[in-house]
């Protein structure tokens, strides 16, 4: 189960992951990020109330960066323990802006 | 030892992970162990759902067996599609910049990071894959 919560305002979008980011969910965040994006120069994604991550989830943060690449940023905020470990053992740390 | 067995498709994942939660939870396993438990065995159980028969079908098993001293948990995943070793594959480059960043290794690379042993073996035409974790 994942809830997505998504608020766009001018050119910042934010999007709160409420529940868990796996091979299931993971498809439709793609979908929503692939919708949403277009002059988008701020994406935020709020990972507070997300409890897992899986590689397919991490496939799609990795289609967000590119998506939004030359016309835009992408920051993670809010990980917690669980995720920000998936995040170093897979050298995401490094490539993503975590807050 | 508990055992599941069912086919292995990517539409039973959930399966999988509840009854696998289910063992841990009732072993006193920590939260954040159980789902670095879960993170390996979506990537192991999601390969051979999407590799091991393809194009065809066929059914994994997953055991779990709990231990007492140290507190720890032994998970083995079998099937009897084509014989794949999945940690022979390289890990992938992750010091590459992000422009050229592939997913592909990566479960595997998480699966070794997050478990304390993890080997791989071919025996009676099964793929056998046995994960190992303490808490």
């Amino acid at each position: 189960m994942l809830k997505i919560h998504k608020t766009i305002k001018n050119t910042e979008a934010v999007f709160e992951l409420d529940g868990r980011l796996d091979t299931t969910t993971a498809p439709e965040l793609e979908l929503e990020l692939r919708q949403s994006l277009d002059g988008v120069e701020n994406l935020i994604l709020d990972l507070e109330k997300l409890e897992y991550i899986s590689s397919a989830g991490l496939r799609v943060l990795l289609l967000a960066v590119k998506l939004l690449h030359n016309k835009g940023t992408m920051k993670v905020v809010h990980a917690n323990d669980l995720v920000m470990e998936v995040f170093e053992v897979t050298g995401f740390s490094d490539i993503l802006t975590i807050e | 030892m508990k055992e599941l067995k069912l086919e292995a498709a990517v539409a039973h994942l959930d399966k999988v992970l509840a009854f696998i939660d289910e063992e841990l939870g009732a072993a006193g396993c920590p939260m954040k162990t159980q789902m670095q438990i879960d993170v390996v065995v979506e990537e192991v159980f999601v390969n051979v759902a999407s590799y091991a028969y393809a194009p065809g079908t066929g059914d994994a098993a997953v055991a779990v067996e709990l231990s007492n001293a140290p507190a720890g948990v032994t998970i083995t995943v079998s099937d009897s599609g084509r014989p794949y070793n999945p940690l022979a594959r390289q890990d992938p480059d992750i010091t590459l910049p992000i422009e050229q960043r592939e997913i592909g290794g990566l479960g595997v690379l998480m699966t070794k990071k997050l478990m304390d042993e993890v080997a791989y073996e071919y025996r009676d035409s099964q793929n056998i894959l046995t994960l190992k974790k303490s808490w």
